[in-house]
């Protein structure tokens, strides 16, 4: 078990990168302490992938320092690190059955038959894999094989991190969940620290204590699945976090106030000193936009009934607004208005949170 | 315009895939086949398309028997899930093929391009290749040379499974847009509700090669026919259990029971089957007929903006989904709530009687 | 796939085809089949014998001495080449420049014709002027394959291998190369030693490959001829005498049209036996 901490780190494919886009990984500084779950979230292309191999050892990044507990492992390779790592389709040993799949690390590293075999019942027990265990380890579905190269990491007590590289993918659709809430179970029970890479973030959200969201090779915040759902520091992390993304609106500050549509609106972050020439927006989310007798004026443009709620498309001057629903509240006929909530309507400066 | 299958069965050897179905499918909305992974969507779309024959039955569109007529014949699209194109050929020369196989004349051919990328939103991509796009802008590409023919059929074989999650929120929020004013029948095959949900149309709900139900999509979510559709069309699974219904009340275990609801009491006492979404247990009361269950946590998912507890209550493993941050410890007890106006009875051979 | 839509294209397409094969192989092959069957004393008059021809052949010691040099040979190749063949397409490299330079030499051997191929082992391994022939008389070896049976099988030998292991390197590499580099970097975590890599990863991975390579060798080794012919024509004597020599002696030196259809027939046989029994044995395992 150990903390990790990188620093300083940047990464190029390329031999001679000249401009910014030419970097993988642009400059960042990240620290994971011990037996905790993260994730690192972010769309395609934004460096996730990267950064998890540069922490495994695959990579070497082109700047910078890989640290377990403060020693300083960049040169080191991967078998040497003491991780283990769960791709994105599952790799299990064909011609093995479950059982010498799951000891394999272990019979490796030498240690003692009756050692293996315990190990390896108790791994099994936890994954629910006890019947599977003299089976051939490819005649398994796909999730049984994610758990056996989930298994291959869990036997082994010398790992410092298991990282999982959006492992669900192949996964069945209504697999998906079981898979995740034994993942989330299973690092509740061991306690391990578990590194978690995946675009999409209702996984992210819910494996994870602390989100590091991504973003074409940049850190743009590091924080719980609430602290991200609630106070976005970023546009982008507003927009990308929460299904349907925040709204974001283009404001005006004027007067001390903040204008949307002509009409004043409250915020949580009222902006103290002068604004000009930046691009102000205000983001809040469907969730806090409120049907009221008066307010902002809009044109109902769609409603979807997602079972659980329903989602609003509203239009208001050039701005889509969506809001939610909840079963059973209706919808005026005409001249609907809208209010946004002020404890969750914040205003953004450049697409950075006021602070 | 509209597609029908009479009778349609499809068997490969001794295996039925497709059991005897009827459906009709008309333009103007998504037809979706919503259901697990090998239930029989792509078998069923491969079906309606002609590139597989049916084993017994007829294809009928338009009023024609178009059964032993080729698919290349057949005015038909489809859009894949792994973003199939022509590699070797720019953005522009994937969606001008169909056209070009057509024989349409140059100038037209630009025009519709044109046209198509816009609407789209992959103009700017013309001249590339395929494979310096992105998946989402591969996949729009697709789509695009889908709708350029203009085809009577449109199948859509799971199009957004391969895409990141954001993108498929955005591509499915524009789908809908891209075919309004066509004279298309669109097919939309997924395994996931939500996208049946926020795509509208109509829903079939498929399991194991057989239709279990099909009509408005809303409809067969609100009222499923019975419980393997409500099952289905259910992601967190739903919850079920066996109940008792007696002198009014309904009696879920020893420690839990309500009050039958209008509808309820006019049926007999006995067993049946109730089914709670997940979304209609939360460890809020919420006034409208909350009975109170008593559950040991066995696992929170917490998302920012909903919480998911996986419960135990007696022998029954259950899931409340419920809107905000719940934080609970796993091991403890914890109180819920059904809000039992929104549960569903079912026969004890499934059917839906309440 | 059954029941396609109506397609008649299709057929034009193949007929040409159709009707080479046909005059190239159906019928001949009836042609032997007639004669297998058959006593002709010349001027065209043939007498129906049933299976004499073939019991004659069965029971013939020539046969079993061709057959089981023949065996002997095949076997040999096969438990050369084809563990040759895996390890150097293990040890080519999988990218950068070096891959194409690496292909096209180990395609070469492969492109020559036949009866070249013969003729440079002829005289490279020429005892007296043959590079290969005084280079190892010099160094101390008793070697001329034109005289000395040993001699003659060892060069035999080696020029197959020279001339064919390539073809095994080429599908095995093409095997080696369809495995995700993800199964090498999983071995990396698990510890795996390079021996435990090749023996659970890589050799359960080109199985399929593996057993094509066999099938192909196997095939080709049992009916090779243009080779050995040029080399040594079947000496010294008759050590190295293969099948096919045997019965083209028989056939068109001697004449003897009956046994030497009947003789086709049942080395054809044999191939086919031989090849389904390697196959069954080596696919067993896939249908779980």
């Amino acid at each position: 078990m150990a903390k990790i901490s990188l620093e300083n780190v940047k990464h190029s494919y390329l031999k001679r990168p000249r401009t910014p886009e030419d970097w993988a990984l642009k400059k960042l500084d990240l620290e994971w302490s011990d037996g905790g779950a993260y994730a690192l979230l972010g769309p395609s292309g934004c460096g996730k992938t990267t950064l998890l191999n540069i922490i495994s050892g695959l990579v070497r990044p082109t700047e910078g320092k890989v640290l377990f507990d403060d020693v300083d492992l960049t040169e080191r390779p991967t078998d040497r690190r003491h991780i283990a790592q769960v791709f994105q389709f599952p790799v299990v040993y064909d011609t093995m059955t479950v059982r010498e799949n799951l000891a394999f690390p272990l019979r490796n590293r030498g240690l003692k038959a009756s050692e293996i075999e315990q190990k390896v019942e108790a791994i099994a027990h936890m994954l629910d894999l006890d019947e599977m265990l003299p089976r051939r380890a490819s005649g398994l579905t796909a999730d049984g094989k994610q758990k056996i190269s989930l298994g291959r990491g869990l036997v082994r007590s010398d790992v410092n991190v298991i990282m999982f590289d959006e492992p669900l993918t192949v996964i069945d659709p209504h697999l998906k969940w079981q898979l995740r809430s034994k993942l989330k179970e299973l690092h509740q029970r061991t306690r391990r620290t578990m590194i978690y890479v995946t675009h999409d973030q209702t996984e992210a959200l819910t494996f994870a204590e602390k989100v590091v969201v991504m973003h074409e090779g940049r850190v743009v915040q590091v924080g719980s699945p609430v602290e991200l759902f609630e106070r976005p520091r970023h546009t982008f992390v507003g927009h990308f976090i929460g299904s349907p993304g925040m709204n974001i609106l283009p404001c005006e500050v004027s007067g001390g106030g903040v204008h949307f549509a002509g009409r004043r609106v409250e915020v949580e972050n009222p902006p103290r000193g002068s604004l000009a020439g930046r691009h102000t927006e205000l983001g809040v989310r469907p969730e806090f936009v409120l049907l009221a007798e008066q307010g902002i004026p809009v044109n109902i443009v769609k409603v979807s009934d997602a079972g659980r709620y329903r989602i609003v498309e509203a239009r208001c001057e050039e701005s889509r607004i969506k809001l939610l629903l909840e079963e059973g509240v209706s919808l005026p006929a005409s001249n609907a208005a809208v209010r946004f909530d002020p404890a969750h309507t914040r205003l953004y400066a450049d697409g950075q949170l006021l602070e | 315009m509209t597609l029908e299958l009479r009778n349609v069965v499809k068997s490969v050897g001794a295996q039925t895939h497709i059991h005897e179905t009827n459906l009709r499918l008309a333009k103007g909305g998504f037809n979706i086949l919503l259901g697990t992974t090998l239930a029989g969507k792509t078998t069923l779309m491969q079906l309606m398309a002609g590139l597989e024959q049916p084993s017994g039955g007829e294809v009928w569109f338009d009023g024609k028997n178009v059964t032993a007529v080729a698919v290349q014949k057949r005015n038909v699209s489809m859009v894949y899930q792994q973003f199939i194109n022509y590699p070797n050929l720019s953005v522009f020369e994937n969606i001008a093929s169909p056209l070009r196989v057509a024989g349409m004349g140059r100038a037209e051919i630009k025009e519709r391009v044109h046209r198509i990328a816009e609407l789209v939103r992959i103009a700017p991509m013309l001249a590339r290749r395929p494979g310096e796009l992105s998946g989402g802008q591969q996949q729009r590409t697709a789509l695009a040379r889908a709708l350029v023919k203009d085809a009577d059929l449109v199948l859509l074989d799971e199009p957004l499974a391969n895409l990141d999650f954001k993108l498929r929120e955005e591509l499915r929020d524009e789908l809908p847009k891209l075919f309004v004013n066509r004279h298309s029948v669109v097919v939309f095959a997924t395994t996931d509700p939500m996208d049946a949900l926020l795509l509208g149309g109509h829903t079939a709900t498929l399991r194991e090669g057989r239709i279990t139900q099909f009509g408005p999509t809303a409809q067969v979510y609100h009222r499923p026919a019975d419980l393997v559709t409500a099952q289905v069309f259910s992601n967190p699974p739903i919850n079920t259990a066996s109940v008792s219904k007696r002198a009014g009340h309904v009696v879920l275990s020893d420690t839990v029971q309500w009050l039958a609801t209008p509808e309820l009491r006019e049926l007999p006492d006995g067993t049946y089957l109730v089914g709670i979404r997940p979304h209609h247990i939360s460890p809020v009361a919420n006034g409208t007929g909350s009975t109170r269950l008593d559950g040991k946590v066995q696992i929170t998912e917490l998302s920012g903006s909903e919480s998911t507890i996986h419960f135990q209550h007696g022998p029954l493993h259950w899931v409340s989904q419920s809107h905000g941050i719940h934080a609970v410890e796993v091991g403890t007890t914890i109180q819920l709530f059904i809000d039992v106006d929104r549960c569903m009875y079912f026969s004890a051979e499934g059917k839906l009687v309440a | 796939m059954d029941g396609k839509t109506q397609n008649q294209m299709g057929w034009l397409f193949v007929l040409p085809v159709v009707t080479l094969v046909a005059f190239n192989a159906v019928i001949p092959l009836m042609a032997v089949v007639n004669y297998s069957v058959q006593e002709t004393f010349g001027n065209n008059m043939f007498f129906f014998e049933g299976v004499k021809w073939f019991e004659q052949v069965l029971h013939s010691d020539r046969f079993h001495a061709s057959l089981g040099r023949q065996l002997f040979f095949s076997g040999i190749i096969l438990a050369i080449e084809v563990p040759l063949g895996v390890a150097i397409a293990l040890a080519m490299p999988r990218r950068g420049p070096w891959v194409s330079v690496c292909l096209v030499l180990m395609a070469l051997p492969l492109l020559i014709p036949w009866n070249v191929v013969g003729a440079m082992w002829n005289i490279f391994a020429l005892p007296d002027i043959g590079m290969l022939g005084r280079l190892l008389n010099d160094l101390g070896f008793n070697y001329n394959y034109t005289q000395q049976p040993i001699s003659a099988w060892a060069t035999l030998i080696a020029m197959d291998v020279w001339h064919w292991t390539s073809l095994v390197v080429l599908l095995a590499y093409a095997g080696l190369s369809a495995i995700p580099d993800a199964y090498y970097q999983a071995a990396k975590i698990d510890g795996a030693s390079p021996w435990a890599v090749f023996r659970y990863i890589q050799l359960p991975k080109m199985r399929r490959v593996l057993t094509i390579a066999v099938l192909l060798r196997f095939m080709d080794s049992f009916n090779i001829h243009t080779e050995p012919f040029v080399l040594t024509g079947g000496g010294p004597g008759n050590a190295t005498t293969l099948l096919s020599i045997d019965l083209v002696k028989i056939a068109l030196g001697q004449f003897d049209l009956g046994p030497a259809a009947a003789m086709s027939i049942i080395y054809f046989l044999i191939i086919l036996l031989l090849s389904w029994v390697f196959y069954a044995v080596m696919t067993r395992g896939e249908e779980q």
